[in-house]
């Protein structure tokens, strides 16, 4: 299954960084959806489009995951040649990512 | 008990204006709050005041005034706003003449300037964040340079009885906190205290980001009256503990879940968030629904501010010139390839001197490019693309150029074209020390 099955997501900017959450829909999920989708996984996921290293921040407080994407902007919104210049768009390409079914 | 209810009237300079009427209207709040200016936003409005002394205010400021003037004064509601941009005197004075036409009296204004320390950073030499390199090098091309002020001017402002408040460049959740800080007699150096309120800022700064707005996705989270989505409002205990909440009868929602995802919204480090006022720690936060549209948030916690302020630098960099173009029907997808391919060989062959190009399919690849994208079936349409960086406007130029000519001179069918070409303001930044940034307030009365 796909990760929108699970989860929710917000995309911010700052220069070319991208922050990408992570949030369960269930609560329940947050330490099975911790387990799963570690640093590797995300930076694989964007491996066509992130040129930095990805950092992972958890927040069980919430229940939520926060990605933060280094050089995934192409140069930040102020400067960058993409149609999405914020790169806001991206955290539907995160819930795009095949999941286990049984995660 | 007191409370202190803050509502926010826009969450972008673009930002829809009857929001912020209906909150002044109906939401009973003492303050309302209009965060209108993005980090390129300064640069571009000092390039207008270079041109004209009394320009660099935000464009809608006229038409914001107007509509939430009238119904401020009469229900008591003050207003502050970084709307004055790159000029708040400016800002001010043109704030007070549509006061007059509109028969306001007795109405004190304020207008901080301070932010802007363009002459310190070209006097001085910083390290740019974003590449290690040193401020000096972009001299000659520098248009701006605003330092992000904390809250402590807002709260003067309000303490010598302000009514309306116009900033430049002050942190995005400082003019959220600062009535809450005034109110109730806050110690600027209850860390805690201050982390907690910047996350009551930090969710109401982008107005309808937390009330439903920029969160849709039919089927999966659905919203009720998006048309007429209204904008939030926090509810401010004496202990810091919020209730975000909006005019009830307005479109939108506010549930944990829009809560949430407003609140890891452009937060890198939850533990360490850093703005002018506190080093604020979201890991810890609290939310809970306490009733329809009502989230409860308490749990922020802060350590002191740092001893240097963010700057926002802007320059200008390159140019980029732009041209698309659609594909439909049978064969769109190789048509558009076929497309790309040709203008590539057209802009070797002509000689167009870029930096960079990007070649995008729009409708299969052009926002996450093809890995990501990949669905197995061909859209029936696609646009065709091409954007590059260059060092002049004339050379961006051919680059739309070269894609406009694809009409009688590429694949059959294409429609639509469009082509444009502008200078690129970007923006870098840097940290300084805070004793080379010192505010000042002024006042006009009507």
């Amino acid at each position: 299954m796909k990760l929108r099955e699970i989860a929710h997501s917000r995309t911010g900017d700052k220069g070319n960084t991208a922050n990408i959450s992570v949030i369960a829909r269930d609560p329940q999920k947050y330490a099975a959806l911790a387990r799963y989708l570690t640093e590797e996984r995300v930076k694989e996921h964007f491996s066509e489009i992130v040129e930095g290293k990805v950092s992972r921040y958890e927040l069980p407080n919430i229940g939520a995951l926060n990605f933060v994407l280094y050089g995934a902007l192409s140069g930040g919104v102020t400067r960058t040649l993409a149609m999405d210049l914020h790169g806001k768009s991206l955290c539907m390409a995160l819930m795009n990512m095949d999941i286990p079914d049984d995660l | 008990m007191k409370k202190v209810r803050i509502g926010s009237g826009a969450g972008y300079a673009g930002d829809r204006i009857e929001p912020a009427f209906e909150l002044a209207e109906k939401g009973n709040i003492q303050y309302l709050v209009f965060e209108c200016l993005a980090e390129r936003t300064i640069a571009i409005a000092q390039q207008a005041k270079m041109k004209d002394p009394n320009a660099g205010y935000d464009a809608l400021l006229v038409a914001r005034m107007e509509a939430c003037l009238p119904v401020c004064r009469k229900n008591k509601v003050k207003i502050i706003t970084n709307m004055g941009a790159a000029n708040p005197v400016a800002g001010m004075r043109k704030i007070r003449e549509t006061a007059h036409k509109l028969g306001l009296e007795g109405l004190k204004i304020a207008a901080v300037t301070g932010d802007d320390v363009l002459e310190v950073v070209k006097q001085g030499d910083f390290i740019l964040e974003e590449t290690g390199g040193k401020s000096s090098a972009l001299k000659d091309r520098m248009v701006s340079a605003n330092a992000y002020l904390g809250s402590q001017c807002v709260v003067e402002a309000l303490k010598n009885g302000a009514d309306v408040i116009i900033t430049g460049r002050v942190a995005d959740p400082a003019i959220f906190i600062a009535p809450a800080i005034y109110e109730f007699g806050w110690s600027m150096e209850d860390w805690n205290l201050m982390g907690q309120a910047t996350v009551m800022g930090h969710l109401l700064e982008c107005a309808g980001q937390i009330t439903g707005g920029y969160f849709a996705d039919p089927g999966y989270k659905d919203v009720p009256g998006l048309g007429r989505l209204g904008f939030p409002l926090a509810e401010v205990q004496e202990d810091g503990a919020f209730i975000v909440t909006k005019v009830p009868g307005s479109g939108g929602m506010v549930t944990l879940a829009t809560c949430k995802e407003q609140f890891l919204y452009e937060i890198h480090d939850p533990a360490k968030y850093v703005t002018p006022d506190v080093v604020a720690d979201y890991t810890k936060v609290q939310m809970k629904e306490v009733g329809k549209d009502q989230v409860l948030i308490t749990g922020g916690h802060g350590r002191p501010k740092t001893n240097t302020l963010k700057v926002s630098i802007g320059y200008v960099d390159s140019y980029i010139g732009e041209g698309q173009i659609s594909y439909g029907g049978p064969g769109a997808v190789p048509r558009g390839r076929l497309a790309l391919e040709i203008v590539a060989e057209r802009l070797k062959l002509s000689g167009v001197k870029f930096d960079e190009i990007r070649y995008d399919l729009i409708g299969l690849n052009s926002l996450h490019k093809d890995k990501i994208s990949k669905t197995g079936h061909e859209p029936y349409e696609v646009r065709v693309r091409v954007a590059g960086r260059t060092q002049n406007m004339k050379e961006a130029v051919r680059i739309g150029n070269e894609v406009e000519t694809l009409y009688t001179n590429g694949p059959a069918g294409g429609g639509g074209a469009w082509k444009a070409a502008r200078e690129v303001v970007a923006m870098v930044s840097t940290l300084i020390p805070r004793s080379h940034v010192n505010y000042s307030i002024h006042y006009e009365v009507i």
